[in-house]
């Protein structure tokens, strides 16, 4: 890493070599058994430079020759775009725990041991459902070093378990499941399998839904899987720096329901998308994005922000091996006071959405979603009678959350990235083949 | 050559170790990448990657070690073994594949031999195409290429080696009027050949084109549609509302979906064929052995309407009691090979586009696409373009619209099929966390009768 450091030094006005190791270890559960027990582990290395002005970018994954990485990452300096920014000088970084020694040490015993008491669980309920399980532990760590100076590492342990279920009757298919993450290891499954029971048993009846606007209450995975991306996509700064954004040019105003307060934070205890700085080297910070309902901010790296007049968020991210680039941590929107059964007890005809597939392939841009309710549940006369099939939703983020009906109290997080509480709206847009 | 100097001490190894069955694969590549947003060229960038992974099969069970360190090679290979053994604790079955020892090299020039800048002039060209559209908001370009060496080895003495090209490019052109924003992307892609993605000027434009006036266009009402789909987004249809199922790996250990896919079993008309492929030249989703050393074929999965036959891998064949079709593939040396789609197609049959939308009172066509998934049961995909029929003629655009329907029915509604095949080579497939596996898929036009559309 410094013999990349400096030979690149040597060519370049600015370098910055960003390294990344892991080592991950899953055992995985197929047809209710274990199936197979993997380990990966993985070396990369990247170096950006700034040459003539322009920025440059080379990435190896494995062994790689110094000279080489060099020479590529000088040849894609005479195209690369003009450097707005400098490399960050030495920086003190916030303290946020993000490794528990406990989670590299959790024998393989164990981990197939959870995911045989979750398919167990699962199975109890539902004899006849079909389960996958998965369970999972890495051990991360991250070097940024550059040519003024600055210095950053950590390392990050992730413990990750989740079960799904199928059941099939005739051709009807019903998919359940549920997960968790965390840095330190999750060694009780009951949170777990107790959801999953719970869906199981409010989809043992099929109830009908009428084609019509509805009333309805996104459950937290449900807001995961329908609602949440064309939001990180708007708030992030280069899409608005383009006009891609329909926030952009919005800073300060109301376009959300005043209930609504979003932020942006990597900066919470062991969650596996925290971390004391981003991909640059930046430290981190919790970025307030809609306050009572006003657009506050958006999220910047540094070339980003140099552009937009502003300062980095510490948000600056490297995907798969790119060039860092805005992007979120973890969205988190704040609970309300409803509970999720005043929600359900308020509405009369309506639905609660648990998972939605397909919304993420339209126009996330413009916030359009549309998708099929892969589960799903009725609700008639506050009261939760069945699942529904064959049902797609349709809306607008954007519109969506101008009114919000209510917020749940009840957040919890989902997948790593968001954590929300339901959220309840006056009505969707439902299409239905409707038979029950 | 760092991967080949690996080979004879990994070879060994293999041949000293005790399962029931083990293989390697070892993996070099280079690739670039340019990137575009808005008027300027963002981001250039080059990458190498050199790794390989371990697997063993002992009792049922299967263990897997990737790594990108290539020392301790025989340590890797125990742990795989290792892994397996604590896994297993039944009987291992895998079809027979007699040990295979080729060398398989590309036939088009290295993408990555052709210079930066002559990638970046004809980037531009099409960028400044998108950019003299009037009301355009901006633009986004991402091309790749890639090229890659790909060595297999097994301890019964299979020695393969597979030289395989990318070149893959996508354009979208965005519009905004207001907090409207409307876009339009277009994916295109080859096994290397560069030539594939010159000379698409008067497509951009369009695209481009598209986009501005879709800022105006009204969404469609939800409901029940007869829908007409273009052949490229119908060959998302088929890989979506059929491809998946034809996974055997859904299937094996399934009861339930077993007695549903029973081989024989009609699922469309008379007209319906749908075939799966790797042995055809020139496509994304072609190669001459799989990544467990089986070798291509060619399968119909649906002939004359009825089920005749899955894809597979060497375990899910054995289980099955069925021939192994060479489809089990990796994304690269981080995963295992699990059974995946090649190049997917419904064959031609005599309908004129004309014939097709001549009898339909009140529908919609929809092109091009955004994406799909399936879940099995229900499947649904995105157009990225869409259009009313109205008293059998092309009327008013629409917003693009989400089409979704159940696997086992909507193949039934298929009630016309065109005489124009067309492949699409612009899209990847994801599964099991392996995204994007190159593969091609297509189909002529087809109308489908009672489409759930989404919309206001």
């Amino acid at each position: 890493m410094e013999a990349v450091l400096a030979r690149a030094s040597k060519v370049a006005a600015q370098a910055e070599v960003f390294t990344a190791t892991s080592e991950e270890t899953s055992a995985q559960f197929e047809a209710n058994r274990l199936k197979h027990v993997q380990t990966r582990q993985s070396a990369t290395i990247a170096l950006r430079l700034i040459k003539d002005g322009r920025i440059g970018y080379a990435f190896a994954a494995g062994p790689a020759d110094p000279q080489a990485l060099v020479d590529m990452a000088v040849e894609t300096a005479r195209f690369g775009m003009q450097a707005r920014f400098d490399l960050p000088a030495p920086a003190a970084y916030p303290n946020i725990a993000t490794f528990d020694r406990e989670t590299p040490a959790v024998p393989i015993e164990r981990m197939t041991g959870l995911g045989e008491e979750m398919i167990a669980a699962v199975r109890q309920h539902t004899p006849d459902v079909l389960c996958q399980a998965g369970v999972s532990r890495s051990d991360y760590s991250v070097s940024i070093i550059n040519s003024r100076g600055g210095r950053a590492s950590y390392r990050k342990s992730i413990f990750s378990l989740g079960v799904e279920g199928t059941l099939i009757r005739g051709t009807d298919m019903l998919f359940v499941g549920e997960g968790e993450m965390s840095c330190c290891p999750i060694l009780n499954t009951t949170t777990i399998t107790d959801t999953v029971r719970q869906q199981l048993e409010l989809a043992k009846s099929l109830a009908p839904v009428p084609s019509q606007p509805l009333p309805v209450i996104f459950t937290s995975n449900g807001i995961a899987s329908a609602l949440v991306s064309p939001l990180m996509a708007a708030f992030n700064g280069k899409l608005v720096l383009e006009g891609a954004s329909p926030l952009a040019g919005k800073l300060g105003e109301a376009l959300f329901d005043s209930k609504l307060h979003l932020w942006d934070d990597p900066t919470v205890a062991f969650r596996p998308e925290s971390r004391p700085c981003d991909d640059e080297g930046v430290p981190s910070q919790r970025t307030p994005l809609v306050e009572a309902g006003k657009v506050s901010s958006f999220l910047y790296d540094l070339q980003t922000a140099a552009m937009a007049g502003t300062r980095s968020t510490g948000s600056g991210s490297r995907g798969r091996g790119g060039l860092p680039a805005p992007a979120p941590s973890a969205f988190v929107i704040a609970p309300g006071n409803t509970t999720m059964a005043e929600m359900v007890s308020d509405i009369k005809e309506g639905l609660v959405i648990e998972q939605v597939m397909g919304a993420e392939q339209g126009n996330i841009l413009g916030g359009d979603f549309s998708g099929n309710v892969l589960l799903g549940f009725k609700i008639e006369n506050g009261k939760m009678v069945g699942r529904v099939k064959d049902t797609m939703v349709s809306g607008n983020v954007f519109k969506l959350l101008k009114e919000i009906a209510a917020i749940g109290s009840e957040a919890r997080w989902v997948g790593g990235f968001l954590s929300t509480p339901p959220l309840y709206f006056p009505r969707l847009s439902v299409a239905s083949k409707g038979q029950g | 050559m760092a991967i080949l100097e690996t080979t004879g001490q990994l070879a060994e190894s293999l041949k000293r170790s005790r399962a029931d069955y083990i293989e390697a694969r070892l993996e070099e590549s280079e690739s670039s990448q340019i990137t575009y947003r808005g008027k300027e060229l963002e981001a250039a960038g080059r990458t190498t990657a050199v790794g390989g992974n371990v697997r063993a099969l002992e009792k049922g069970g299967w263990g897997f070690v990737s790594f990108n360190d290539l020392r301790e090679l025989p340590d890797r290979v125990e742990l795989a073994v290792r892994q397996a053994r604590f896994t297993g604790k039944e009987e291992s079955h895998l079809a027979p594949a007699p040990p295979i020892v080729d060398t398989v090299p590309v036939d088009v020039k290295n993408p990555l031999s052709i210079s930066l800048a002559e990638k970046k002039q004809l980037l531009d060209e099409y960028n400044e195409i998108i950019w003299r559209t009037p009301k355009l908001q901006t633009s986004v370009i991402s091309y790749g290429d890639s090229y890659k060496r790909v060595i297999f080895l097994s301890a019964q003495g299979s020695y393969v080696v597979q030289e395989k090209a990318g070149v893959t490019l996508r354009l979208t052109a965005v519009a905004r009027d207001g907090s409207e924003v409307q876009q339009v992307g277009l994916s295109l892609g080859s096994p290397g050949d560069f030539n594939q993605i010159r000379g698409l000027h008067q497509q951009v434009k369009e695209m481009a084109q598209h986009a501005v006036d879709l800022l105006a266009a009204p969404q469609v009402q939800g409901g029940e549609y007869t829908v007409v789909l273009d052949p490229i987004l119908a060959g998302v249809f088929v890989h979506e509302a059929f491809g998946h199922l034809s996974e055997s790996d859904h299937v094996y250990e399934n009861e339930r979906l077993r007695e549903i896919m029973m081989l024989g079993k009609r699922f469309g008309s008379r007209d319906l064929d749908i075939i799966d492929t790797a042995t055809l030249p020139g496509l994304r989703g072609s190669y001459k052995y799989d990544d467990e050393g089986v070798p291509a074929t060619k399968s119909y999965l649906i002939k004359e309407g009825i089920l005749v036959g899955r894809l597979h891998s060497r375990e899910t064949a054995a289980k099955m009691g069925e021939k192994p079709t060479g489809n089990a593939r990796a994304i690269n040396y981080r995963y295992p090979p699990i059974v995946r789609m090649t190049n997917t197609y419904i064959e031609p049959r005599a309908a004129s586009f004309d014939d097709i939308i001549s009898e339909i009172r009140e529908g919609v066509y929809a092109k091009n696409w955004y994406g799909g998934t399936t879940s099995m049961e229900m499947f649904t995909f995105s157009a990225g373009e869409a259009y009313m029929i109205r008293n059998g003629k092309l009327a008013e655009a629409v917003r693009p619209i989400m089409l979704s329907g159940n696997v086992f029915t909507t193949l039934h509604n298929i009630d016309a099929i065109g005489n124009d095949l067309d492949m699409n080579q612009g899209g990847g497939c994801g599964k099991a966390g392996q995204s994007p596996l190159p593969v091609s898929n297509g189909s002529p036009h087809l109308r489908i009768r009672q489409c759930l559309v989404g919309g206001r």
